[in-house]
């Protein structure tokens, strides 16, 4: 009795050893901007945090993060580093980051490499890649910006016309056209993802020709709310993040990126040996694009149904939006 | 649809002019009196980072604009002291401690805000003042008479440098240690002295410029706010030709251009926004190439003064 008693106590001591010692998921990421941007990244950054902790923490899964890295070789760099570190997954969240992630992830084979922007995993075996269909979440916000404006122009203030920006502010239009055909729409690209002033200043110069709704993509949006925040009555439409924090009286609604559900499959996938070859796309239907609207915000009842009939005829399949 | 000339369109690229005009006039002119005294301060745009935080921050938790703006303008002094210290007394290389200078604001600009903000916020920044009368008057009143007090103080500063530069015996001194640093010391002019207080009077204004960013023009801060807007400002020295009138002339040319085709976008002119967005640089440099004076550049500028040795 006792000989077996002190069996169990050691495989007890065993076991628990072995789960303290048992090395956590470590997960990098390589961001153009910062984790706090209200945009892209912030939407990347949170979602990792709300993975780890339903993981277990930080003891379960460590997270390591570059953050404006909006140069690209120095992301390269960060991007080696981290797989030469053994971390288990490596996240380029970037779409100008695509041709650093095909050139190292064949010298890490054992490392999964994911990259999003995009559709292209470049037929490794060690690379998912990942979108968002920003088309959806613009088609909705569009919908409801047409019901909003009463001086009927809206302004879009993007960045540069690729990628998800672009995707976005189609799906936007085509939304603000459903309402109503005679709306003038009308749109900005500074040129850059990061120049706050250019972009404030094209929000200023949609609002000095009239605009009452304004909607942007990038980081570099923070200056155009701030331009609407100024005026005070114009009303504001988000993408990647919610943005009601930052004007909290005007911003209407957001689409937010959720990468939550993405990321728990691809470590489940790790983990189960296939570390990369599948391309993921967040959309209305399966959860990974989500309208957030603002609570601070009295939005009449038929124009929110509208966004949410919307949001229904999307994820079913009765509205097309094409990127 | 508005057309591209109606008053009301002219007035918009013009209003956007000024706006965008601002932060490059205070960082160019105090470049402009740096390089004057013979050192290219290529660390402009780094100041202004750490500025225009240290402005957001203080207006933020105090909610003083005033106090915002003046340690945005002690910032820049520091700074200012810092890159004399290199560049003057240690006599380093300008364009390499400027480079270490730009890194040093973009990186501790970022790690403070991080660290004491966190996240994107606004503040309220400074009101536009309108100046009576002059702010009633058609067209032009709301152009040029309803702006915020920096804005103001942005383009009052061109007279008062060309004045400084032109008319005082300190622009004097400023002007011969640029030109003839051996010549100046032989008469007694401390290079050191003098090329210590024109960049450190540079670095204030580039302070002041990142404050106009942060607390006047876009009230928030966010990483890498200024988006090289420094480097531009070291350009238009060079654009205007050593002169605080060329610097404006340079200022209102680039922000004009911008302005004019983000309104181009608006108003849905069909030429493809990559176009669009690559005329300010396009026209800027086209002018460069026409009108910048080489005449007009301080014959020791970039050269570290050595008594003995120049």
């Amino acid at each position: 009795m006792k000989g077996k008693l002190f069996l169990i106590a050691g495989l007890l001591i065993v076991v628990l050893a072995a789960t303290a010692m048992a090395a956590p998921f470590r997960i990098a990421v390589v961001m153009p901007s910062a984790t706090t941007d209200m945009a892209f990244s912030q939407s990347m950054w949170s979602a990792l945090l709300s993975v780890q902790k339903a993981m277990g923490g930080e003891s379960a899964v460590v997270l390591k993060y570059s953050e404006n890295m909006y140069k690209v070789p120095d992301a390269a760099a960060a991007v080696r580093d981290y797989a030469s570190q053994g971390f288990d997954i490596v996240i380029a969240h970037g779409s100008q980051y695509g041709s650093s992630v095909q050139e190292i992830a064949k010298d890490f084979p054992d490392v999964t490499f994911a990259w999003g922007t995009d559709v292209n995993t470049f037929g490794l075996p060690n690379v998912y890649a990942y979108t968002a269909a920003a088309e959806q979440g613009g088609y909705v916000n569009g919908v409801m910006a047409a019901r909003l404006t009463k001086s009927k122009k809206v302004g879009v203030t993007g960045p540069v016309e690729v990628g998800d920006a672009k995707t976005y502010i189609d799906g936007f239009s085509q939304g603000v056209q459903s309402v109503n055909t005679s709306i003038t729409l009308s749109k900005t690209w500074t040129g850059s993802f990061s120049d706050v002033a250019l972009m404030a200043a094209a929000a200023k110069t949609h609002i000095a020709s009239g605009a009452d709704v304004l909607t942007g993509s990038s980081q570099s949006v923070v200056g155009s709310i701030g331009a609407a925040k100024d005026q005070g009555s114009v009303l504001w439409f988000g993408t990647q993040s919610d943005q009601a924090p930052l004007a909290s009286k005007l911003v209407v609604a957001s689409q937010v990126y959720d990468w939550t559900g993405m990321l728990r499959d691809i470590i489940a996938k790790h983990k189960a040996g296939t570390l990369g070859g599948i391309t993921y796309t967040l959309t209305l239907s399966n959860g990974g694009l989500k309208i957030a609207y603002n609570p601070s915000f009295s939005l009449p009842a038929s124009v929110k149904a509208a966004g949410d009939a919307a949001v229904k005829g999307i994820a079913g399949g009765s509205i097309s939006v094409t990127p | 649809m508005k057309s591209m000339f109606s008053l009301d369109v002219i007035a918009g690229i013009l209003n956007t002019m000024i706006a965008l005009a601002t932060p490059f006039l205070y960082a160019a002119l105090g470049e402009t009196i740096a390089q004057t005294s013979g050192v290219v301060n290529l660390g402009v745009d780094g100041i202004m980072l750490l500025s225009a935080f240290a402005a957001f921050y203080v207006t933020l938790t105090t909610g003083s604009l005033w106090l915002g703006l003046l340690t945005a303008a002690l910032v820049g002094l520091a700074l200012g002291l810092l890159m004399s210290l290199v560049s003057v007394t240690l006599k380093a290389e300008q364009g390499v401690s400027g480079i270490g200078l730009y890194m040093f604001g973009l990186g501790m600009s970022s790690l403070l805000f991080k660290v004491l903000v966190g996240t994107v916020k606004t503040v309220r920044g400074f009101p536009p003042v309108a100046i009576p009368l002059l702010g009633d008057i058609p067209f032009v009143g709301p152009i040029l008479f309803r702006n915020s007090i920096p804005v103001y103080s942005a383009f009052l500063l061109v007279p008062v440098v060309w004045w400084m530069l032109e008319k005082t015996t300190l622009g004097m001194k400023i002007k011969s240690v640029g030109q003839n640093p051996a010549a100046a010391d032989s008469l007694g002019i401390s290079v050191d002295r003098i090329r210590y207080l024109s960049v450190c009077i540079g670095a204030t204004l580039a302070g002041i410029a990142g404050a106009s960013l942060s607390i006047s023009l876009l009230n928030l801060f966010q990483d890498n706010l200024t988006a090289g807007q420094g480097f531009i400002a070291v350009a238009l020295v060079y654009f205007g030709g050593w002169s605080p009138v060329g610097v404006l002339g340079g200022a209102l040319l680039f922000s004009v251009v911008n302005s004019f085709q983000l309104w181009v976008q608006v108003l849905g002119v069909k030429i493809p926004s990559s176009v669009a967005v690559m005329l300010p640089y396009l026209l800027t440099i086209a002018a460069l190439t026409v009108t910048v004076n080489r005449m007009r550049q301080p014959a020791a500028l970039n050269k570290p003064f050595q008594r003995g040795e120049n």
